[in-house]
């Protein structure tokens, strides 16, 4: 077996078996749990171990196969994975979106100090401000706007939000990347009199990729949260945020579906992380790589 | 004298590197003033071999930037090839080479050497080309495809003399290039480089922390001594021909590193061609 299928193959595993442990740790707490749940110190702390607060692995695995809603020939994992779909097109664009906003500003950045110096408070500030302040705020600017024929669909607030996630990691990481290329080869550059431009894309790009993969991980998983939460807040319909909303209504009558829509979200972060892991092998291939032993 | 006060008339002419009274100073901050170079004269001639040697501090390899046009002279003017050292820079009049060989991991070896060339504007075609024959020049064609990090220090210091020389410049600028491979390699890439500046007829001026290395490369050894950085003395290597193994046992070579360690250890005696100043 080659190297790379190895580490497939052992990280696969390596998954499921962590996957099967959480698995267990359910099970044997609602097996031993109180049934109504514990005090500790007179504070309400263990968690409530009855059916309708913690169903059974199988249950909720069971519920994927099962009709959405009674008398319906749509089964919930057919709803799901189209709701998983739907969040990852959104998501795939914010993350675009924040790639061009996030790289554009690291490279203005990088070449101004000026503009360092007074942008990059504002973008560390722009990260406190709550996602879901500024959500309904994003639909109405959208929908206000209006550029020749072009009409601001909803779905774009949700990925815009993504976006505003995702780029700051970018910005910061490829700013530090862009940064990071040693004085001689910088001096080497110069001895040829390259441009700013030249040394850029032929010096600064390649030396701040390892600093842009892993900015590119965490804004892959922010870019997912920013569209769920804006789906949430906003209302916006066809997408797994959605389905989570309307699963958690009907928690009490069928506990195990919500499980559905939250398994959802998270098998959707983790096509992203996949996603971009795939970029980072084609990224970092050519790269001198410490060999796991 | 070969080392020229003021350069006039026909030196500057077949002159590779003309430094007059360059002075450089480092203002860190208002307290702090680092005299690093105080009224330097140098003169290289076309095709010679000079090295710049002193303690850690005595502005060698400020000078070796200098004349590159890496840094800017406080007073004083430095002109390659016969014209000023700017203008020198944006023709790529020179080459360099550095301590670390600084080849670009994510280029193949043969795209290192073809870098140069193809900030040149160098079409496709001839930078391929012109990097075989660099790659050939230093003995290691079989490697184009490599990627730097599977290659051998000493292997990748040659890939970097490639580079430098790949748009055939006629002075070649080196700051420490051996200083991190181990003694035996080190030996090894001394002749090599003695026989590729034969092959090509490229003028060297070679910043180096050791008297043999020196000695053995240079026709001449320019003595620095730090604060403020100056120079201090310049012997004439008188060994005449090709360098060999052989030279490392001669009398010559002997008397020479003697006359470089007494210019460093600032003693009044002058030993064989040295030229106090």
């Amino acid at each position: 077996m080659n190297p790379i299928a190895r580490r497939i193959a052992a990280r696969t595993g390596m998954f499921v078996l962590a996957l099967s442990l959480v698995a267990l740790a359910w099970e044997t707490y609602k097996a031993l749990g109180p049934e109504d749940g514990g005090a500790l110190l007179g504070v309400r702390i263990l968690p409530r171990t009855a059916d309708f607060a913690m169903p059974h692995v199988w249950d909720m695995f069971s519920r994927y196969g099962r009709p959405e809603v009674r008398g319906s020939d749509r089964r919930v994992w057919v709803v799901v994975l189209a709701g998983g779909w739907y969040s990852l097109r959104l998501a795939l664009a914010g993350f675009a979106l924040g790639t061009v906003v996030g790289v554009g500003l690291a490279v203005l950045m990088a070449r101004f100090r000026i503009v360092q110096r007074g942008l990059l408070p504002y973008l560390v500030v722009s990260q406190t401000v709550p996602l879901i302040a500024l959500a309904p705020l994003v639909v109405s600017w959208g929908g206000k706007l209006e550029i020749g024929g072009f009409v601001w669909p909803r779905w774009l607030s949700a990925s815009v939000l993504g976006a505003f996630l995702a780029f700051f990691p970018i910005a910061v990481g490829t700013l530090r990347g862009l940064s990071a290329a040693p004085p001689a080869a910088l001096e080497l550059m110069a001895s040829y009199a390259a441009s700013w431009r030249q040394s850029l894309i032929m010096l600064r790009f390649p030396t701040a990729v390892p600093y842009m993969v892993p900015a590119f991980k965490l804004a892959a998983s922010s870019s997912v949260i920013g569209v769920v939460v804006a789906e949430i807040s906003t209302g916006l319909k066809g997408g797994i945020g959605r389905l989570i909303i309307e699963y958690a209504r009907e928690a009490t009558g069928d506990p195990p579906k919500v499980f559905t829509a939250v398994f959802g979200a998270a098998a959707l972060g983790l096509t992203m992380a996949g996603i971009v892991g795939i970029v980072d092998a084609v990224l970092m291939r050519n790269r001198p790589r410490e060999e796991p032993a | 004298m070969s080392v020229t006060s003021n350069a006039t008339g026909d030196v500057a002419v077949n002159a590779a590197v003309v430094a007059d009274r360059v002075d450089k100073t480092f203002a860190t901050g208002k307290a702090a003033r680092v005299d690093a170079l105080m009224d330097v004269s140098l003169t290289v001639r076309a095709g010679e071999f000079v090295s710049l040697i002193g303690p850690s501090g005595c502005g060698k390899s400020t000078l070796l930037r200098i004349i590159a046009n890496l840094l800017e002279p406080t007073s004083g003017t430095v002109s390659v090839n016969g014209k000023p050292a700017a203008r020198a820079r944006l023709d790529q009049d020179y080459g360099m080479a550095f301590q670390q060989a600084g080849l670009f991991d994510w280029r193949t070896v043969r795209k290192n050497v073809e870098l140069p060339l193809e900030l040149k504007g160098w079409d496709s075609a001839r930078r391929r080309a012109r990097a075989e024959e660099m790659l050939a020049l230093v003995q290691l064609p079989e490697f184009a495809d490599h990627h730097p990090w599977q290659l051998s220090g000493g292997m990748q210091q040659r890939i970097a003399i490639a580079r430098a020389l790949a748009a055939h410049p006629r002075l070649l600028l080196m700051d420490e290039p051996f200083g991190a491979l181990d003694e035996m390699t080190r030996e090894y890439m001394q002749g090599e480089l003695l026989r590729i500046c034969a092959q090509t007829g490229t003028t060297v001026v070679f910043v180096t922390h050791s008297i043999p290395e020196a000695v053995y490369l240079s026709q001449r050894v320019v003595v620095m001594s730090p604060r403020p950085g100056r120079i201090t003395r310049v012997v004439e290597v008188p060994i005449a021909g090709p360098r060999s193994e052989d030279t490392r046992n001669s009398e010559e070579f002997f008397r020479s590193i003697t006359a470089v360690r007494e210019g460093l250890r600032g003693h009044g005696a002058a030993g064989a061609g040295a030229d106090d100043r």
